[in-house]
């Protein structure tokens, strides 16, 4: 029972992302296709931040420091070329598929040096320790006027992809939604691998792992970059689509936005952090569109779902039984 | 050949000397067992000859590897399997699940990413022959939150059984357990002696008695004697400090 209605829930979810651009010239065109192109790209974030949190019960509160990076690797290197300057008299500065891995790999540095240092820490340590590199981190982009400062960098235009250019919404919300399945098959076959079970198992028990011979450590820290490489892609698809990038996106009120979808939406599972991040934006566009003051709605909003839906909304969705 | 040497282990909590000048030899393949009243230092003596708790001074050997500066994941890894006296599983995982960890620990590194393990009869297999050898082989899709106390001391013997130990540790393996699974138990750890080197700190005396070898009485840290059954039984000191009762 509980599996099929599991499967029923899953597939819901990705008929209406699939359903999206053919739906959209009836709602309201592409201003609803950039809304779900940025659900799906919290979707990315929100699902490798639950990696952290709900599989190996790791709470960063800095994952926001992996998205901005990825963010402002494309904003810089869309900089460059803007100025005529290109990173090293280097051509492909402006191709997706080589910026974006870039990308990738910068905020997978990242996460190693920040996760290495870490997680020599637990619990409340480790919530602040990830908290204070993110914010290092936020500042060093605040205090780089050469990149904008405060003001962030806009893009002309963006990435070509595969030497096209994606002028056209409909293409970058495919585009978007291929990464997040990307990510979503990845994840969901890290958790089931025998890495997941070491990783899960140190998020359970971490002195009876110990006993069996498992060094986390180590796990942890391998999950901590992927996590953040998942993360720079959501950065480097996010300053993209709005042609912008600013220190906002590194900040801790971001990185709290992040595990608020995880958690509304769900901590260990596949889905939860997808449908955190579409309650969240469309929730947040709906009361914004009410009231400037929208957080004083939704405050109570995020508060009635950690009462009434411990599980997050996947928890209600796909009922109680199993675990 | 010994398997576990102590020599001279020293452990002390601010005035407190939990761990007393302990030598102490383990014979490969025998039951040694080590009991004493509440708060000799048996918890102590554990957490140092499993890694968890470093020693103030002193040496501990494992077959011919000084293994005093090892972590606790090595030591497993070298064959120094344990139990806890307070159970320590994956409470959200299955039973199968909790002994499967315990394989796939054994068979090297776990940076695998693509197979599913849930599939993968490499582990399956052995995890399962590790629960029916303890008498889990039902229980084994139960998840560990809903077992009994006596199946999760079962469990707890199941996965330190699937690391393949050369030596078991087992910390109160009776503990909380009723006279019957209590009686399960002794005949399960009978099963394996002679095959597996067994350290057992046990409180229950009719279990001490019926599977050891070799006996050590442990008082306010320090070894008092070391003997077999017969001796310990006899002996006017150990009846003074912790045995009480007149021998049989």
């Amino acid at each position: 029972m509980a599996i099929n209605r599991q499967i029923v829930a899953g597939l819901l979810i990705a008929a209406c992302l699939l359903a999206v651009p053919f739906a959209a010239p009836y709602l309201g065109g592409n201003y609803v296709i950039t809304l779900a192109t940025r659900v799906v790209i919290f979707a990315i974030a929100a699902s490798s931040l639950d990696l952290l949190i709900g599989r190996g019960a790791l709470v960063s509160f800095g994952h926001a420091a992996y998205f901005g990076l990825g963010g402002y690797v494309v904003g810089i290197c869309a900089f460059h070329l803007a100025n005529d300057v290109t990173i090293f008299g280097w051509a492909g500065s402006n191709e997706a598929l080589v910026v974006w891995p870039l990308a990738m790999l910068v905020s997978g540095f990242a996460a190693l040096v920040i996760g290495a240092l870490s997680l020599r820490t637990s619990g409340v340590y480790f919530i602040m320790i990830t908290l204070a590199f993110a914010q290092m981190i936020y500042f060093v982009f605040v205090a780089l006027k050469y990149y904008g400062g405060d003001d962030g960098l806009a893009m002309t235009s963006r990435n070509l992809f595969a030497g096209t250019r994606i002028t056209n919404a409909q293409t970058f919300y495919w585009i978007s939604l291929c990464a997040l399945a990307l990510c979503l098959l990845i994840q969901w076959r890290l958790v089931v691998s025998r890495f997941g079970m070491a990783l899960r198992g140190a998020a359970s028990n971490e002195r009876r792992m110990a006993a069996l011979g498992f060094s986390v450590y180590g796990y942890r820290l391998v999950a901590f970059v992927i996590a953040g490489m998942m993360a720079g892609l959501a950065g480097a698809l996010w300053a993209n689509l709005n042609r912008f990038v600013s220190p906002d996106m590194l900040g801790w009120v971001r990185s709290g936005e992040f595990m608020v979808m995880v958690i509304m939406g769900g901590v260990s599972s596949l889905l939860g952090p997808v449908i955190g991040a579409a309650a969240f934006l469309l929730v947040e566009t709906a009361l914004a569109g009410w009231t400037e003051h929208w957080q004083i709605a939704f405050g109570p909003f995020v508060l009635l779902v950690a009462l009434f839906a411990p599980r997050g909304i996947w928890g209600l969705l796909r009922g109680r039984a199993g675990p | 050949m010994n398997a576990l040497t102590l020599e001279g282990v020293t452990k002390s909590f601010g005035a407190l000397r939990a761990s007393d000048d302990v030598t102490l030899a383990i014979e490969a393949n025998c039951c040694h067992a080590v009991i004493g009243p509440n708060g000799a230092g048996k918890t102590t003596l554990i957490g140092q000859i499993t890694g968890e708790i470093r020693p103030d001074a002193g040496r501990i050997r494992f077959f011919d590897q000084d293994i005093t500066d090892w972590t606790t994941p090595r030591r497993a890894l070298a064959g120094l399997g344990r139990s806890f006296q307070i159970t320590q599983l994956c409470a959200d995982f299955s039973a199968l699940d909790n002994v499967a960890l315990a394989v796939q620990a054994r068979q090297g590194h776990s940076y695998r990413f693509l197979r599913a393990a849930g599939s993968d009869a490499r582990l399956r297999d052995p995890a399962m022959a590790a629960l029916e050898r303890v008498g889990l082989g039902e229980r084994a899709q139960i998840r560990v939150d809903v077992l009994s106390h006596g199946e999760r001391r079962q469990l707890e013997l199941a996965a330190a059984l699937a690391t393949e130990p050369r030596m078991l540790v087992l910390d109160e393996p009776m503990a909380g357990m009723g006279p019957q699974e209590s009686e399960r138990m002794i005949a399960i750890l009978h099963a394996l002696r002679g095959e597996v080197t067994i350290l057992l700190v046990e409180h229950d005396m009719d279990a001490v008695f019926a599977l050891a070898d070799r006996i050590s009485v442990l008082v306010n840290g320090a070894v008092l004697m070391t003997g077999d059954p017969a001796a310990v039984r006899a002996d006017p000191a150990v009846r003074a400090a912790y045995l009480g009762a007149p021998a049989p």
